[in-house]
């Protein structure tokens, strides 16, 4: 049997498994099923829930190398990697699959340099020609597409959250838990603290299934309040164009677009965004675009599904009334 | 204390890039190049480093053709001390772990106390050389910083890193390695005395061999590129605001089932 599709384990750092991991261990199976392989999760963490080894299963992993200490916690790559590179020696796996988070990412590229593999970063699509792995990813600010592949295994790849298909939950199914005995370096970072952002009560902006994104058009700061109405009634992400946070209406962490997130929501709807080419290279991979502006040749609607040519101080609240009585029924 | 500023030569985000008689590249006929925006944050952050602690030497190096040459000099007319030019036709089909292995070889050979990238160089949008290298080195890493402060003693660093829901403040033994991320500081412009005085900084060009290095099949390569898929044509829905918000959300709701 080849060697096991292995899904790092991006958790909530309270012992469950992020939303994004059905789709990591969705896409696994996908690709595992082609090559006769095993899926299996990695999980480091300072403390493990059963809710959350329960849910690995349910989604399709059939064994979880699940390694609990209290130095994983918070993420340091110094830590971390060399424990993953050695228990990928014993086990080697045929693919280490993990989700873009701010962790996984630099820990991908620390495991690559550590095995000597080959990483596909930010993937959006993965297939099996031939017996191999191949990549698709979005390049030169998504203005195409580079298929890529892996010289040897381990095939390493990161996946674009939202992208993939999720596994849906069987129930009963169930993994079989692992606790290996790895030796775990020292770290050499030391937390100081961990600065929480003001709770918004809206979902996180790579995760968010819809987002909402205002540009200069909302002529300034104070205006946002009303994309952020629109976005408790749908339950939306509120994003911002890079003018918006140049012009400080936004802190940066709100920006969607080259210099900022990237982001592949079921639903992108913008307002007052004209779409320069650096916005567009953060979200013209959302499944469905829709935008609000008053110039009828703004450059987004030329990649938006549905546009409406018009002024966003009157739509937008229109919006909100209308899916808050449709949603209210 | 002695700073390193790995930044790589990218095309502008607004020029118009078309895939080359190789598939696999890029034709760069017509092609407008710049410091990659986060090498810039790189570069600014470790010129205000040294001008706060009154001492230090910034180095700028940079990986590929003859063209990176001009993005150097950028960095040197920012105010970069000088420039290492890796060039060697062994580095063309590198992947990032070649890169990687590249770089840290400069840096290990240069010593310095801090090792700065941008957080993800914008053409290939890999994001993986700066933890790799740091990886290579055995030294620990931040990646997309928003801040830092140097200690007095130039041993250690902290640093903000940027994670999903907050900031993550860590100290760091030097040397290290960390990446810039948008917010970590506005770069400056380079002054005309600046441009004028980079014409006679130098930079030292450092093939594969004076590094140890021989030619390596990539562990990653590119199969080629392809255009986007054209999205489907888009619908603008006309009407007064109230009916074309109706149709809007029906539409949404009901044709592509968005919500």
């Amino acid at each position: 049997m080849a060697g096991a599709f292995w899904c790092i384990v991006e958790d909530d750092r309270q012992g469950n498994p992020k939303k994004v991991m059905a789709e990591v261990l969705g896409e696994a199976t996908r690709l595992a099923g082609q090559t006769g392989s095993q899926v299996e999760a990695v999980w480091l963490t300072d403390k493990a829930t059963p809710d959350g080894t329960k849910l690995l299963g349910e989604l399709g992993a059939k064994r979880i190398w699940l390694l609990e200490n209290a130095t994983f916690a918070p993420y340091r790559g110094e830590v971390w990697a060399p424990v993953i590179a050695d228990l990928s020696g014993k086990e080697s796996p045929q693919a280490i699959l993990a989700p873009v988070t701010s962790r996984q990412r630099e820990l991908m590229a620390r495991l690559a340099a550590r095995l000597g593999a080959g990483l596909s970063a930010d993937s959006t699509a993965l297939a099996i020609e031939d017996g191999k792995l191949v990549a698709t990813r979005p390049v030169y600010a998504g203005k195409l597409l580079a298929k890529v592949a892996w010289s040897k295994s381990p095939w390493l790849a990161t996946l674009r959250p939202n992208v993939f298909r999720p596994a849906e939950p069987q129930a009963g199914a169930s993994a079989q838990v692992e606790r290996p005995t790895v030796s775990i370096p020292a770290e050499a970072m030391k937390l100081v603290e961990r600065r929480e952002e003001a709770a918004t009560g809206l979902p996180e902006l790579a995760e968010a299934e819809i987002v909402v994104s205002g540009g200069r058009g909302l002529k300034g700061p104070e205006n946002f309040v009303i994309l952020e109405e629109l976005a408790k009634v749908v339950g939306a992400a509120v994003g911002a164009s890079r003018a918006a946070v140049d012009a400080g209406w936004r802190p940066h962490r709100f920006q969607i677009g080259q210099t900022g997130r990237t982001i592949s929501p079921k639903l992108y709807m913008g307002f007052g965004i004209s779409g320069a080419i650096q916005h567009l290279a953060g979200m013209r991979t959302s499944k469905v675009i829709c935008a609000v502006n008053k110039d009828p040749e703004a450059p987004i609607f030329k990649i938006a599904d549905y546009g409406i040519v018009g002024d966003l101080f009157e739509v937008a609240p229109l919006l909100t009334a209308e899916f808050k009585r449709l949603l209210e029924k | 204390m002695k700073i390193l500023v790995m930044i790589k030569q990218v095309p502008d985000t607004a020029t118009q890039v078309k895939v080359g008689s190789d598939p696999r590249t890029i034709d760069t006929a017509g092609v407008t190049w710049i410091v990659s925006p986060y090498d810039e944050f790189a570069i600014e952050e470790a010129l205000r480093i040294k001008e706060k602690r009154g001492q230090g030497e910034v180095v700028a190096v940079s990986l590929g053709p003859d063209r990176v040459k001009e993005a150097l000099r950028s960095c040197l007319a920012m105010g970069a001390d000088r420039a290492i030019h890796l060039l060697d036709p062994v580095w063309d089909a590198a992947d990032t772990l070649a890169t990687a292995r590249a770089l840290a070889a400069v840096i290990k050979e240069q010593a310095p106390a801090l090792a700065l990238f941008g957080r993800q160089a914008i053409d290939d949008d890999m994001g993986s050389v700066a933890a790799q290298v740091a990886e290579l080195l055995a030294w620990p890493c931040a990646s997309w910083i928003m801040e830092e402060a140097v200690d007095e003693a130039g041993k250690a660093i902290r640093v903000g890193r940027q994670v999903e829901g907050g900031l993550e403040v860590f100290d760091l033994p030097l040397p290290a390695v960390v990446s810039a991320q948008k917010g970590l500081n506005e770069p400056r412009y380079p002054t005309l005395k600046g441009i004028m005085g980079a014409k006679k900084k130098e930079i030292k060009d450092v093939k594969a061999a004076d590094l140890g290095i021989s030619a390596e099949a990539p562990g990653l390569s590119v199969v080629k590129l392809e255009a986007l898929p054209p999205r489907p044509p888009g619908r603008i829905i006309p009407g007064e605001p109230a009916v074309a918000v109706k149709e809007l959300v029906r539409a949404l709701r009901e044709d592509a089932k968005a919500i």
